[in-house]
């Protein structure tokens, strides 16, 4: 297991959070920490143990593919910080 | 005072007409304008439309609607701001929501308004769930209000609140590791987590989908009954939720003539509970609700629970796995504030960097680390396994217990501040709470007591297996009919 050190400008570009210099130094630190108490886990031993991904035994819930009602287009704009002709303004994804 | 009665109270007087709902809710808003100043247990309500729910109560009331069709008839409950309820803010005490306003109602306020309630109120909480103490809101820190210079546990640190300072005669709160029954506690009054499942998680905004349950803060047991049964039940739209059929709940705590009896009952007292770090005045107090137990007619059994000590690292990479995924969504795109950048990234890392708190920012970034390439395996498949391995010690327990029986909290309310600087210090105050949300099992946690001085309350917790609310809403009401805890109020 790695050691408890964490890259946090590594992280935090894939979580999508800016922090600024203090913030990462902060957060590094008390990482660290919590990474340093989570390492006991290290002393189970875990062969032949299933995860526990939901904890009651359901699988495959699925319903039949039909379309059903949904909110309407005006109710879904509704909070939209920027909006046009119906649409989400967003910055450009592709060159 | 009516804002100061319990739902049965509450809603005999509503069907006697002695009162009118309009005078319960009026009641409420009172208590409200009088104490939530130095409290700040509501980040914001809505008089006006609380009083027009009221009035069309008692339009139907008067038209002869029941109690017995409506179990929560004219009854004000206050609800946690991190249920959708249409037209309503919806924040999670954070800044990224901006002023969103929701579109929709959450199935548990469309059962609560099918029901007949008075729905009012967003209750301060931990930004997105997200502590122990409602510290970490973007819009202050509610105060205990058996001491105002204490936190009064969290996340659903405002809901417990305004049920203890009578601002409500019930409200709404949500529990991913023990964000319920943690500050039902501190606080002095009921508060129930259902088995996973249980309720529809629709309209909750999601922290972790595999440890969130929505449930009940109340005066009492019985009233926690009447809710359980009113909120339960399979949803289409929450594919997590089971098709287990609701008992009443409520009835079931009834229907013993001569009173609850729990005689022949074994409870267990698992021996990793008894920690370092307990305090001493819960320890007598627990102590002294485990002979109140046996004087009732019930077993205690020495139980081991052999995973205990790793229920907090497990969850921590649990819960914050799962956050990561959930909060991915707040992106200043199709709702909440934004601020603008050069290109999407830029722009999703600043406006999360200035909508999110501090917490809250931990625990993404733990998650993603721990879900990270490289670390995957050894972080979040390791945790899910030990998860396995807490959860057969319970299902093992109750192979031989009807229930299990622990503190709640290690200690009695802190001191706002004292704990804000050690994130850790804080997530290992949860360490009686937190085995129940990875098991997936019911948990309620019940006034047992308070300490000398200050006056602060203690409660009991009592774990139950999976669907197993009857047994437990039964234990707790037998200790609850046989002591007085749950009748003091603090003085405000």
């Amino acid at each position: 297991m790695a050691t408890a050190e964490i890259d946090i400008k590594y992280v935090a570009h894939l979580a999508r959070i800016s922090l600024t210099p203090d913030e990462e130094k902060k957060l590094a630190a008390q990482l660290g920490g919590i990474l340093g108490y989570i390492e006991k886990l290290k002393e189970l031993d875990v062969t032949d143990v299933e995860p526990t991904a939901h904890a009651v035994p359901m699988v495959n819930v699925t319903r039949a593919d039909e379309i059903r009602p949904s909110i309407s287009h005006d109710e879904a704009m509704r909070n939209a910080p920027k909006q046009a002709n119906g649409l989400f303004i967003a910055p450009k994804i592709v060159e | 005072m009516l804002n100061q009665l319990t739902i049965s109270e509450l809603s005999a007087k509503l069907a006697r007409r002695e009162v009118s709902a309009r005078e319960a809710v009026q009641s409420c808003l009172d208590q409200i304008a009088r104490v939530d100043g130095k409290i700040h247990a509501f980040i914001s309500y809505d008089s006006a439309d609380a009083l027009a729910q009221a009035d069309a109560a008692d339009k139907r009331i008067s038209a002869g609607a029941t109690h017995a069709q409506q179990p929560l008839l004219g009854i004000p409950i206050a609800i946690k701001d991190v249920l959708a309820v249409k037209n309503q803010p919806l924040n999670c005490a954070s800044k990224i929501l901006g002023k969103f306003i929701s579109p929709y109602d959450a199935t548990v306020v469309e059962k609560l308004k099918s029901a007949g309630a008075v729905v009012f109120g967003r209750c301060n909480m931990d930004e997105f769930a997200m502590g122990s103490s409602t510290e970490n809101s973007a819009f202050g820190v509610t105060r205990n209000p058996w001491d105002i210079s204490r936190i009064p546990g969290g996340s659903s640190g405002g809901s417990a609140a305004a049920v203890a300072a009578d601002e409500c005669v019930a409200s709404l709160g949500s529990d991913t590791g023990g964000s319920i029954r943690q500050p039902a506690a501190l606080c002095g009054c009921v508060g129930l987590k259902p088995t996973y499942g249980r309720v529809s998680r629709y309209g909750l905004v999601a922290f972790a989908s595999s440890l969130d349950q929505i449930g009940p803060l109340t005066k009492n047991v019985s009233d926690a009954a009447t809710l359980l049964g009113v909120l339960s039940g399979v949803d289409p739209r929450d594919s997590t939720s089971v098709p287990q059929p609701v008992p009443n709940y409520a009835a079931a705590l009834k229907s013993s003539p001569d009173g609850p009896t729990i005689k022949g009952l074994k409870l267990g007292l698992p021996k990793e509970y008894r920690i370092g770090g307990l305090d001493a005045e819960v320890k007598a107090a627990v102590d002294a609700a485990v002979k109140k137990f046996q004087a009732l007619g019930a077993e205690i059994v020495e139980i081991s629970l052999p995973h205990t000590d790793y229920a907090v690292a497990t969850y921590y990479i649990v819960a914050t796995a799962e956050a990561s995924a959930n909060l991915a969504r707040f992106d200043g795109i199709r709702y909440g504030a934004r601020v603008d950048g050069n290109d999407p990234a830029e722009l999703y890392s600043k406006t999360r960097g200035a909508g999110f708190g501090d917490e809250v920012k931990r625990r993404i970034i733990l998650g993603t680390y721990v879900l990270s390439s490289g670390y995957y395996d050894a972080y979040y498949l390791r945790a899910q396994k030990v998860r396995t391995l807490i959860r057969n010690d319970f299902l093992k327990a109750f192979e031989t217990v009807d229930a299990i029986v622990t503190p709640t909290t290690p200690t009695a309310a802190f001191k706002i501040g004292e704990k804000s600087d050690d994130p850790l210090q804080m997530y290992l105050s949860d360490i009686f709470t937190i085995s129940c949300n990875l098991a997936g099992i019911c948990g309620i946690s019940i006034p047992c007591g308070f300490t000398r001085s200050p006056k602060l309350p203690v409660g009991l917790q009592l774990l139950g297996r999976p669907f197993g609310e009857e047994m437990l809403l039964k234990i707790a009401n037998a200790f609850e009919q046989n002591t007085l805890w749950h009748r003091d109020r603090p003085v405000l």
